[in-house]
């Protein structure tokens, strides 16, 4: 009786609901006013979209230092929920941003399309909140459906059909594969939430099927944030699909993944966490490996990035490869080291994807070797490019370069230096591409002199990024504090 | 001039980072302003670092004007900078160079122009190079290290010679193999000790506390991988020649003069000093293939046909003189190793200007195709000789002292070492100088004497010019200074290096 009326009658803590509302509200306005603004205006579905965002961004800054749990415990707002909400509107706003001149330039529908955009990062949003299987997966279904229909959004282009339809068959057979774990795991301790999860599998310990429900769940998230060999729909989605879509793909719905990853891993799972170890250090160390040895042979730029995206997946299913319950220090330092990882990660990647959109803008092109002599065509766009390049690289003087050490020092606090060693060959490996385009832009001759035009607009998501990026290397307490409030 | 103290050398290594800043701002069309600006930014970090010569206490040792700020706390990582006897000579050596180079800049911009970017990479490069030798945290210190890599492999691949892109692609790739493992190196350490200064790190050393002895050995090998390919040592070396040929001259006088004593610092500074026990046992293999460098450098030199890339292996002998007297973990081959850095520096950064100078004045450094430059430039001829004499180690100049002491060091090694292999090592170094000498006055006789080959026979070459005085003129007086009066550097290093043999038990 109180269970049907506690269902009938929820009571609902709507402030900590707020940022989730804003953006539905949003989401409705853009798809509503696109119906009655005329062709010529369809853009301001834009701007719109963006004032969404930062009402939405506003709304989680307003709640920061609060905690505090509402859906009987399926929805919680905690720091990282905070953090990672924080991150989404801010990839969001960088992916509107990459967006409007692209769109405008081709016959696309944007209303529909910010529209979804809307629709994946309240997937997002809400992602880092979910703390049952049911949200998690209602979260997960929704970042990653709006974003098939967006990689499909060039309907002309056989790639792009290819590669929306390939990103949902693999989306439908991970989403079964995870869905058929999750009802083992429910099953097996007959709850949904996380927290009695963690206590029940505690209890029961590490039976065969436990450990069979788990990677059931982690091959499923290994779908969605393409680690290998579960990568295979991801650098044709990217290539197929509108650049600024790719770009979503790689930050922010990745990002999604990984969030609702961390929080299975760290908080439903860890009593068992001896089974899958080592599934996550084998995974690890395949995405890192195989995702660098095929990127040192790609010749187009987003799918170069594309498999860069792959091996950088790679580091942060490392800090996972090191929960250990009975090594709690250890933990928090892979806790903490894979959220500094997503944050530096999200905007460096953006920002290379703004780089290579602004490049690929009338005229130019996608390929690398016509990257040729930037420099001296486009030298500030040159040197930004290198600068998203050498970060991704973890070379300084680059946030990135503090990504790296994060891992590497949880790796080495944990003990596991097979893994270390794993990481560092890697990181060679993989500076070696990134330098190739980098090399291209400074030491070749062009083929062609005109410097390219860099709207406003993409300006600002190429200098944002890189700033930030620098100031973070200068100063990491800037992404290393927010993520030590992060840890539970 | 208190503020010297505490900032002093934090300043001096932050403002040409600063200028690169500031360059990015001007407009590449504003060459002389931006020249103007270059020399601004270099002059005044040498003026700190001259006030900051003032203000060293010479009598005291141990680190001083130090600066310790909290940076990244999660990790309990600090921005902890300071001096002692071991860092003080290559710190004011890197000020010194880079501002050098700068001079020498402004009438010889290489191939294909671009001053502005040029001059903005090279205070880049002084920061990294600068603060490596001030940093005494060792997150501080990977992340100086990095930033070096980064306008070393532009400098190279953009001003560089016909087959750039491999060499700067060859040096990138090395340099970051060797430091991601000792990065491993640090982070271990960080692992057993639990902090990242350097100082703290050097008593826990000291009082044998870090980890058991084979966790000491896989540390050091970590640490000896990143240092030993930036010194570099034989068999790690075959990066340097190609990216000293390649590179544009004032990329292989920094390379050379600066550069390359980061790796050999890196081993006093840190791996030794932190790492005792392990140190003992690796010594001998140091030193073995330190011998071989030396031997194997002057053989390759006797091979070349090019004059900067005989330059170049001579760099690999050379380096091997400082790494042979590091190996003996004695005063005198360790205050040798600093005075070879440093000499080195000097002798080797002057050499590959007048390489620069040679290519520029004849259009080829192929030795076949030179002659009788001394008759043809007689002033230009007499400062070749004079730093490949230097370079030879003639008493009296700077190159001495270094492989003197190196080889004194090797015939008493430290207790703990072998005698034996150490005299057979001292041998071997010995047959090493007299090969050196033979390479270097070949060469001499084949550039600077003969006949002036016909083609050039008619052109006008231009003597040494103004700019060049100038940006020579510092190193040229100080090979002297230093070989006439070692204590110049000597007096500096020996109580820092007393207190790092203090852990290996023999200093005096």
């Amino acid at each position: 009786m109180e269970l049907a009326q506690a269902l009938a009658q929820p009571t609902i803590d709507w402030h900590a609901l707020s940022p989730e509302l804003v953006m539905v509200i949003a989401a409705a306005v853009v798809l509503v006013a696109d119906l009655f603004l005329p062709d010529e205006a369809k853009w301001v579905a834009m701007p719109l979209a963006a004032a969404g965002v930062i009402g939405a961004f506003a709304a989680v800054v307003s709640l920061i230092g609060e905690s505090s749990v509402t859906f009987a415990g399926a929805f919680q707002v905690d720091s990282f929920a905070l953090l990672f909400k924080g991150l989404f509107c801010v990839l969001g706003l960088g992916v509107l941003a990459l967006s409007y001149h692209y769109l405008r330039s081709g016959r696309y529908y944007q209303g529909e399309y910010y529209f979804l955009v809307l629709c994946s990062l309240l997937g997002g949003m809400t992602i880092a909140s979910a703390r049952d299987l049911v949200s998690l997966f209602i979260s997960l279904e929704l970042i990653s459906v709006p974003a098939i229909i967006m990689a499909g959004l060039r309907k002309g282009d056989p790639k792009s059909n290819e590669g929306a339809l390939k990103m949902f068959l693999f989306s439908v057979l991970s989403s079964a594969l995870m869905l058929y774990g999750m009802s083992i795991v429910y099953g097996l301790t007959g709850s949904t939430f996380l927290s009695d999860i963690a206590a029940r599998i505690a209890e029961l310990g590490d039976q065969p099927v436990v450990v069979l429900a788990v990677l059931f769940v982690v091959v499923g998230f290994a779908f969605k944030i393409s680690a290998v060999p579960f990568h295979f729909w991801a650098p044709d989605t990217y290539e197929g699909a509108p650049s600024p879509v790719a770009a979503f793909l790689s930050t922010a719905s990745k990002i999604g993944g990984f969030v609702g990853l961390i929080v299975l891993m760290f908080g439903a799972f860890p009593a068992v966490a001896d089974r899958w170890r080592p599934a996550f250090a084998v995974l690890a160390t395949l995405t890192m490996t195989v995702g660098n040895l095929i990127a040192l042979r790609q010749r187009h730029i987003i799918r170069l990035l594309a498999y860069s995206g792959i091996a950088q997946s790679g580091y942060v299913l490392v800090a996972l490869a090191l929960i250990d319950p009975t090594n709690p220090e250890a933990t928090r330092q892979a806790f903490q080291s894979a959220v500094i990882y997503l944050l530096i990660y999200g905007v460096m990647d953006l920002g290379a994807f703004a780089a290579a959109i602004t490049f690929a803008r009338r005229g130019g092109s996608y390929f690398i070797d016509d990257y040729a002599g930037l420099w001296q065509r486009s030298p500030a766009l040159a040197v930004m490019m290198a600068g998203f390049l050498v970060s991704l690289a973890g070379a300084p003087p680059m946030a990135g370069a503090w990504a790296k050490l994060f891992v590497f020092l949880a790796v080495i606090s944990a003990d596991v230096v097979w893994l270390a060693v794993v990481m560092g060959v890697n990181a060679v490996v993989a500076a070696w591409y990134y330098l190739a385009v980098v090399k291209k832009m400074f030491i070749d001759a062009p083929a062609i002199d005109e410097p390219v035009e860099v709207p406003h607009l993409l300006n600002a998501a190429l200098v944002v990024p890189s700033l930030a990026l620098l100031a973070a290397f200068v100063y990491p307490p800037l992404v290393s504090n927010l993520a030590e409030r992060a840890l539970p | 001039m208190e503020w010297v103290d505490g900032w002093g050398v934090s300043l001096a290594t932050f403002l040409p980072a600063v200028g690169t800043v500031v360059l990015l701002f001007v407009p590449s069309e504003r060459e002389r302003l931006v020249k103007w600006l270059g020399l601004a930014f270099s002059f005044a970090a040498l003026a700190i670092g001259a006030l900051v010569l003032l203000r060293y206490d010479f009598g005291a040792s141990g680190y001083q004007l130090e600066v310790i700020k909290s940076w990244i706390p999660q990790i309990d990582a600090n921005y902890h900078v300071g001096l002692d006897g071991m860092s003080l000579p290559l710190f004011e050596l890197s000020l010194l160079v880079s501002f050098l180079c700068i001079v020498y800049l402004f009438f010889h911009v290489p191939e294909p122009g671009k001053p502005k970017a040029l001059i903005a990479l090279t205070l880049l490069l002084e920061t990294g190079m600068t603060g490596t030798f001030v940093a005494l945290d060792l997150i501080l210190f990977f992340i100086f290290w990095e930033v070096v890599l980064v306008p070393m492999y532009f400098m190279i691949g953009i001003w560089g010679g016909p087959r750039r892109e491999y060499a700067a692609v060859k040096f990138f790739l090395y340099t970051l193999f060797g430091s991601v493992f000792m990065l491993l190196g640090f982070l271990a350490l960080w692992f057993r000790a639990g902090t990242f200064d350097i100082v703290a790190l050097q008593e826990l050393g000291a009082a044998a506390e870090i980890g058991t002895r084979l966790f000491q050995n896989l540390v050091f090998l970590g640490l000896f991988l990143g240092f030993a390919i930036k010194v570099p040592m034989w068999p790690f070396h075959t990066w340097l020649p190609d990216a000293h040929t390649e590179a544009p001259t004032i990329g292989s006088v920094l390379l050379a003069a600066i550069l390359l004593k980061m790796g050999t610092y890196g081993f006093i500074r840190i791996a030794l000093p932190i790492l005792p026990q392990a140190a003992v046992d690796f010594a001998p293999i140091i030193g073995v293939l330190a011998v071989i460098a030396i031997i194997y450098g002057a053989l390759c030199c006797f091979a070349q046909t090019d004059l900067k890339r005989l330059i170049a292996f001579s760099s690999v002998g050379h380096m091997g003189f400082v790494m042979l007297g590091i190996a003996t973990l004695t005063d005198r081959g360790i205050n040798g190793a600093i005075f070879g850095m440093v000499a080195h520096g000097l002798i080797t950064g002057m050499l590959f200007f007048l390489a620069g100078s040679i290519h520029e004045r004849y259009h080829t450094r192929a030795i076949a195709e030179l002659g009788g430059v001394l008759a043809q430039i007689p002033r230009f001829g007499s400062v070749f000789t004079y730093a490949a004499i230097a370079s030879l180690g003639l008493p009296g100049l700077a190159g001495f002292w270094g492989e003197m002491l190196a080889l004194l060091g090797s015939y008493q090694p430290a207790a703990v070492l072998d005698d034996a292999l150490f005299r057979v090592l001292m041998v071997g170094g010995g047959i090493g100088t007299v090969l050196t000498a033979g390479y270097l006055l070949w060469t001499v006789q084949r550039v600077n004497l003969g006949r002036v080959p016909e083609r050039f026979a008619g052109e006008r070459i231009v003597d040494v010019t103004g700019i060049e005085w100038a940006a020579w003129s510092p190193l040229l007086a100080l090979i002297i200074a230093a070989g006439l009066y070692p204590k110049l550097v000597l007096g500096v290093t020996d109580s820092a290096v007393q207190s790092l043999l203090g852990v290996f038990g023999v200093g005096s």
